[in-house]
């Protein structure tokens, strides 16, 4: 198994390359669709800008390339935001992968969201043997509603999608990479799907 | 179940060890910042902060070795600090793993900073530190460690700071700092209510009583000590079931 994790410049990239250290998983990073090609699965990280995330996967033809892609993938954060049809964040239009659209936070919440979160879910083999409740790390500003895609729930004003799923891809919300066990566990699941 | 809120270790380091000031004058070493990390994330911290007042030329190069090292060891987040005046500085602490970056000095002497780095990383991972005492009846920020007075009011500076693009802010009061007294909970009360993002209480722990005052009075979203928890004077685990138990959200691991 090797993990290929799709490099365009986002900021939790070396945090994801400790966790997959941490579970002594085979990885590397590349921009490049052939490269990624040999990948077993793949990892979309993802912290800062949506717009400035999709021209950078453009200009990459990582863009086309995901749309197209036939294993497993996992959007984390931002990442998984970018799997979507498109992000009240400066009006952007996403990878349309999945079909819901992000959203930003109500005004009498304190944005960014910083923090950890219960997540709430079903049996689902994303969170297989991961405690029911557990507490996950989130950064964000933006959300996805409850969807058809939603897997997982967790609550800031409103609930919402803690993590999505439509396919192969796979999209969660919160920082597994700064979630401690619960977050490794999680990892480690994704690769034994 | 809303969200948690966050117990914030902050570690000062200096030439690579961890120290510990007391009103922001004497130092004593409280050991190696890495084994501390660990020790705080076992016992159930929710994130760490590091500020750097290292005061020589070699300090971003021992910080970036540092911010990785502890990228590898932790899997909570971190925020790192301490002389970051540039967009090249920011993303070396980012892409050597940090979470966020934290800022202080370099704010105030240029308040486009923040803008800038907000627009180059993203709101969330920059927290704007404001030192401040309370002088007849303002309250006054201070620069450079607490050592220098500017001129700027604590709450239009903080109202600047998020009108900035700046995702959070860390609050201390230099009243308050190393007294063991209890957070200063009338100025956060009003930056809490001035600021749409989320702020975090500093100075002044002294007992678990303080962190339940500072949660059950003020909507801050963490509360942050250094020396009471290094020299566990309060101990992180029973800190939080304390909490807990008196309906603060807490995150129980």
């Amino acid at each position: 198994m090797n993990i290929g994790i799709i490099d365009y410049g986002a900021g939790n990239t070396m945090s994801v390359i400790n966790a997959l250290k941490r579970l002594e998983q085979n990885y590397f990073v590349s921009d490049q669709p052939t490269k990624l090609e040999q990948a077993d699965k793949l990892i979309l990280p993802g912290v800062g800008n949506a717009q400035k995330a999709m021209l950078q996967l453009r200009k990459k033809n990582l863009d086309d390339y995901l749309k197209a892609i036939n294993k497993q993938v996992l959007g984390i954060c931002l990442g998984m935001q970018l799997l979507t049809e498109y992000t009240e964040e400066q009006n952007t239009d996403c990878l349309q992968i999945i079909a819901a659209r992000c959203r930003r936070f109500n005004q009498d919440q304190k944005v960014p969201k910083i923090g950890w979160n219960t997540v709430q879910f079903e049996d689902t083999p994303l969170f297989k043997n991961i405690p029911k409740s557990s507490y996950f790390y989130f950064v964000h500003s933006y959300f996805v509603p409850l969807d058809k895609s939603t897997i997982a729930s967790t609550n800031y004003g409103t609930q919402y999608s803690a993590a999505i799923r439509k396919d192969l891809f796979y999209g969660v919300q919160f920082h597994p990479e700064k979630s401690g066990k619960a977050g490794l566990k999680l990892i480690k699941n994704f690769i034994e799907l | 179940m809303s969200i948690a809120k966050r117990i914030i270790p902050c570690l000062d380091i200096k030439d690579s060890r961890t120290v510990k000031g007391t009103n922001f004058v004497q130092l004593k070493d409280a050991g190696d910042p890495i084994e501390l990390a660990k020790r705080y994330e076992i016992e159930g911290a929710d994130e760490l902060v590091f500020l750097d007042i290292t005061a020589t030329e070699k300090r971003s190069s021992l910080l970036s070795k540092l911010v990785t090292r502890l990228s590898q060891e932790l899997s909570i987040p971190f925020t790192v600090g301490g002389g970051i005046n540039s967009i090249q500085a920011a993303y070396t602490m980012l892409q050597h793993g940090a979470d966020k970056i934290v800022i202080n000095s370099a704010a105030v002497l240029n308040p486009g900073f923040i803008t800038e780095l907000s627009n180059e990383f993203g709101s969330q991972c920059i927290t704007v530190a404001i030192d401040a005492k309370k002088s007849n009846v303002e309250w006054q920020v201070f620069t450079h460690g607490g050592k220098k007075a500017s001129t700027l009011e604590l709450i239009q500076w903080a109202r600047q700071i998020v009108d900035r693009g700046a995702g959070e802010i860390l609050f201390t009061s230099m009243n308050h700092d190393g007294t063991k007294n209890g957070f200063a909970i009338e100025p956060l009360k009003q930056l809490v209510r001035a600021c749409s993002t989320p702020i975090i209480a500093s100075g002044g722990a002294g007992t678990k009583e303080h962190f339940y005052q500072v949660f059950k009075e003020t909507n801050v979203e963490g509360a942050l000590a250094a020396s009471v928890f290094h020299y566990q004077e309060i101990p992180i685990t029973p800190l939080k079931s304390y909490l807990n138990k008196n309906n603060i959200s807490v995150r129980i691991s």
